[in-house]
Order: C-alpha cells, then structure tokens, then sequence
C-alpha cells in the first residue's frame, strides 16, 4: 500500500532533493558562468557571481585557437564506436550467460565485473607500450578498443540483467518456430530488449565520451578526443580559468543534450528489473 | 504423419534421474495426455520430443526417423507453452506468420495461411493486435494458430490451458478437441488435471516420477486400473481404498471403491457417520466415516437428504470393488 506523504514532508523531502541537486549541478554551472567571464573576473576574490563583465570572447578564442570539430569528431567516433563494437560482443555473450548459463557463470561475470575495480594506472604502461609497439598509439582504432574493452564488463553486465528478464519460453517458441541462433537474436531477442539495449548504448555512449584517462594517454594529435582538447587549455602558458570553462562547456554541451534528451530512457534502463 | 515411437529414453539433471527410461509409441493421428502430479516428468518428456532437452540415452523416433539429435525446428512438431510464449513485439499476423518466414515461404503463402489459420480460430479481427490487446483465451488461440500454420506433423501441448479460468478453460477444451477432430493431426497433451485427460484424450499416459504408470484409454484407466496410483489419480472424486480385514474380506492387500459406485441404503454392508456433505446440485459429495475409522467418500446424487451425524449404511456395487496386491498391484 503506498504511504501517504503530509504536505509538510513532501515539502522538505523536495526541498532536499533540490539541495542536492543543486550542489551536484553546481560545479557545472560556475564553469558555464565562468566560460562568460573575462579572465580577470574568473579569478577575482572573492568570486564573482553575477557582477561579471559578460563576455563571449573566450568561445571565440576557443574556436579559434583549435580545431574543434575534429576533437568533436574523434569524441564521436571513438565513444559510438567503441560502444557498437562492445555490444556486438557483448549481445551474444549476455545471450549465452542468460540463457545457457554454464556452472561457472555467475563467477565469471563477478570475475568481469572485478576488472573494473583494478586501478587503471596498474596497466597504463603495460598498454602504452603494446599500443606503441602494435601501432594504436594515437589512433582512433586504438582508443575504440581500449574503451570498448573497458567497458565491455559493464556493458555484458547491463545486458546480461535485461535479458534474464525475457521468458525463455519465447525463445524456446522461436526455436520451435524454425529460427536460427541468429534469427532468435534477431527477430526476438533483440526486439524485445531494445529498451535495455538502448538506454546500455546510451550509457556507453557518455561513458566512453566522458573517459579523459586513457584517452589523455594514448593519443597526442590525430585521434585526439574533446577530453585532450580541454586538458589542453590547462597549457604551459598557465592556467586561465575563463578560456578553460569555454573549452569544457563545449567539450561536454554534446553529451549534455544527449543526456538530457534521452533520461527517462537511461533511468528506465538503470532501474531496469528493480521494480515489475 | 505423426507417428511417434520413444525408446528406453533417459534424462537426467546431473546425479538426478528425471526419467529414468521410458519406451511409448504414440500413432499417427491419436490425442495422447501425459497426466501425472506435479513434478512426474510429464513437461520433460514433452520437451525431450519437442527436442527442447537433449536425451541423456535412448531414441526418439518420429516418422520412422531417428530424430533423437535433431533440433527442434527440423523435428516438423510445432509446440504450444503454458504461457502462450507469444512475441510481444510482434503483431498476431506476424506472431502467426513466424515459422512460415523463418521456412522462408513467400509472402503471398503466408498470408494465405495466416488467414486460413485466423479464420478457423475465429481470430480475424484481430490479426493487427498485438498480444498485449489481447485476453487470455485469445493469446491462447494466437499460440495454437502459430502451431497450425506450419502444419506440422505433431502437436505438443504444455499445460495450455492452466492460465485460464474455469469457464474458458472447458471452451478452449472443446475447441482443441474438435480441432484435433477436423485436423486429425497427432496431439501431445501435457496437463495435470486429469478431469482435462479424460475429456480430451484418445491414450492417456499416466506418469508418476518418470515412470510410466499405465497407458490406455481414458475408460480402461477409470475401470481398470493397474495399480493403486492409477487408481488414486484417475476419477475424480479420489477412489476410496480400504486395506486390513475389510480388503483381506476380498482376497486383497488393498481395495478400491470408487464415490459412484457406493450405494446408500438399509442393510449394506459398511456402516457409518456422515460427516462432511458437499452439495453440486447434480450431485452430493458425502464424506462418511465408517465404524472401521476409515472415511470413505460417496458421490450420491443431487437431492439426497443426509446430514452431517445421520447413520448409514453402504454398499459397493457388485463387480466394482477394485483388488489390488501388496505391491499395490491390480489383482486380476
């Protein structure tokens, strides 16, 4: 039976939430405030919050100064691809742990899921290395790869939730029916998990275009993504916060709206199971 | 043709032997029931010859061909699950479309069939639904129509009405049996509910931990059963059975009497108290415990006067006492 909130609790419950809310969106909004400020306000004392002289020069300086749409295009490229190629491997191998599960299933994906607690840092010289020596280094193929396989585990483990939620009586019906293993995938499986693939995608997507350590690190110029694009502009030269705001707002603006429109399908996709 | 023959099939779940060797054969166009408790192996039998589960040993002929490893698609059975297993995604057109696009029939071919199939379902004006629009006795007719599509050589049933309430579940009863009756296609029943294998049966199997108890007609089971299982789980009320002197009386470890073949009257030879009365209007259900402590049930018919306290006394009708061995074995 649901519990019946007074007005008085609901209103402090909102009030919280709006708290910290805030608090999570603040950072994000005095770098959006900031990337309007000369660089003298940005780093007045005490800060300034409103009384700045607004400008949109550090945009354009921004633009100017760098080649915006290619690290636009490298951030697109590596974090879609690397998430198409991880969910073309991860679909059959969650199909397989959902549904022909060996004895050793839940261990593996435990096992998966524990790679992502090791530190990066304990294999960053390791693959620096491979990826000089085989050649990814600085390439966009490289870091789709890396990124793919950092996230596959969570990935499979997104995947492998949502489809022990499908009946496998509908499967067994369409093996019945005369599919293939492929045409099950196809025609049955995925159709019916596409909310979860989606909102798995999704994830990714901003997974992969938010990741700045690996990115940073295996690349210099070419394949360089919007992460190295603003940590550029914390430059020898020094830093300067206004600039360096610009630079972020518009490293994260894509996935912002990305984000924004797709929400009520990645929280769908988080919750997913929780309730029925 | 469904002609199907089973051969000492085995199935196991690691150390448990589900079933532990089965030999059946089942005739082209026959109604076969595999009716057991819960538990019996009678769904895993199912989909041992659906090709769902793969036989730990033994063969699974169909036709005449070995068809023990094949895949479920190439075995030409067409199975219809308990819970309907219909593609939600999918339109009751394309739900019954599937299997004939997955043959890769032309398009023309399948909407023919999808119609035929419709039709006698009674489902045309809803082919552009989808199963979520629909209730349970049509998902159910949705399932049946994605078996008959494909014309296949055997039907197999798990449990196909178990989701339904009682009014729907005598309908579609009728109406899997008249349809077995124009398709005369072989039909493999899985079900529980043994008043559902009587009604519809030709053979039934009954099963009892993977083994098979007796397979016969639905009346050869009623009137002659070969155990005491049988006896227990075929009928309905249960067959009272009597053991001690009243069974040592007729030569037997254990006697069985069946509700309706106990009359109740002056001078009988078993005297009791009734207890519990059960009133269908049809008929009474009396429960009546006899002087002998044993409570034994009897089915009188609809407007029979009798109390709960009232002495009686009863009477098993000549030629319908039931003897059964030690071993709980029908004595001839």
């Amino acid at each position: 039976m649901a519990r019946a909130a007074s007005p008085r609790r609901r209103f402090l419950t909102t009030l919280a939430a709006w708290g910290v809310a805030l608090v999570i969106f603040f950072p994000v909004l005095w770098m959006i405030l900031t990337s309007f400020k000369t660089e003298a306000s940005a780093v007045a004392m005490p800060p300034e919050f409103l009384s700045a002289d607004w400008t949109t020069e550090n945009y354009a300086e921004v633009w100017q100064r760098s080649d915006y749409p290619r690290f636009f295009w490298n951030s697109v490229v590596i974090s879609v691809g690397s998430t198409l190629l991880g969910l073309a491997i991860a679909i059959p191998a969650a199909w397989s742990m959902a549904f022909v599960p060996g004895k050793r299933t839940k261990d593996l994906l435990m096992w998966m899921l524990s790679t992502k607690m090791m530190p990066a840092v304990a294999v960053l010289i390791p693959l620096y290395l491979v990826f000089q020596r085989i050649g990814l280094f600085d390439t966009k193929i490289g870091l789709i790869l890396a990124l793919m396989l950092m996230n596959l585990p969570i990935i499979i483990w997104m995947l492998y939730t949502y489809f022990k939620e499908i009946p496998g009586e509908i499967l067994e019906a369409a093996r019945m029916d005369g599919a293939s293993l492929w045409n099950e995938i196809v025609y049955v499986l995925t159709p019916m998990a596409l909310p979860g693939i989606a909102s798995t995608m999704l994830l990714n997507i901003i997974l992969a275009w938010n990741e700045a350590f690996w990115t940073i690190t295996l690349t210099t110029t070419k394949a360089a993504p919007l992460s190295a694009f603003i940590a550029s502009f914390s430059a020898p030269q020094g830093l300067f916060y206004a600039k360096l705001s610009a630079a972020s707002a518009m490293a994260i603006l894509p996935i912002l709206i990305l984000g924004w429109f797709s929400q009520k399908q990645l929280v769908r996709g988080l919750t997913f199971g929780a309730v029925k | 043709m469904g002609k199907i023959q089973l051969t000492q099939v085995r199935k196991s779940f690691g150390d448990v032997d589900v079933i532990p060797g089965i030999d059946l054969s089942i005739e082209d166009g026959e109604f076969v029931v595999f009716v057991g408790p819960s538990g019996c192996g009678k769904s895993t039998l199912l989909r041992l010859i659906a090709g769902l589960e793969d036989t730990t040993s033994g063969t699974i002929a169909i036709d005449g061909k070995d068809a023990t490893n094949l895949p479920p698609a190439k075995r030409g059975l067409a199975m219809v699950f308990q819970s309907y297993a219909l593609y939600p995604h999918m339109s009751v057109r394309k739900n019954i479309a599937f299997p004939l696009k997955m043959a890769g029939m032309p398009d023309s071919e399948q909407a023919a069939r999808v119609e035929r199939a419709a039709k006698v379902l009674n489902l045309t004006s809803y082919l552009d639904r989808r199963p979520g629009q629909l209730s349970g006795g049509q998902r159910q007719r949705v399932a049946i129509g994605r078996a008959i599509v494909r014309e296949p050589s055997a039907f197999l049933f798990d449990e196909p009405l178990s989701n339904l309430d009682a009014a729907l579940r005598v309908g579609m009863r009728q109406e899997i049996t008249e349809l077995h009756q124009s398709l005369k296609t072989t039909m493999i029943y899985v079900t529980h509910d043994q008043v559902e294998a009587m009604t519809m049966a030709d053979k039934i199997v009954v099963l009892n931990a993977g083994r098979v108890e007796q397979v016969g007609s639905p009346l050869e089971l009623y009137h002659r059963p070969q155990n005491l299982f049988v006896a227990g789980f075929i009928g309905s009320p249960k067959m009272n059975v009597l053991d001690g002197a009243e069974a040592a009386k007729h030569g037997a470890a254990t006697i069985g009497v069946r509700p309706e073949h106990l009359d109740i009257g002056a001078g009988g030879p078993w005297q009791g108290t009734v207890g519990l009365t059960e009133h269908l209007g049809s008929d009474t259900f009396l429960k009546v415990t006899l002087d002998s402590g044993e409570v034994v049930t009897v089915r009188a018919n609809g407007d029979v006067a009798l109390h709960h306290g009232d002495r009686v006394s009863l009477a098993p009708q000549a030629g319908k006492i039931h003897r059964f061995g030690a071993d709980g074995k029908a004595l001839a």
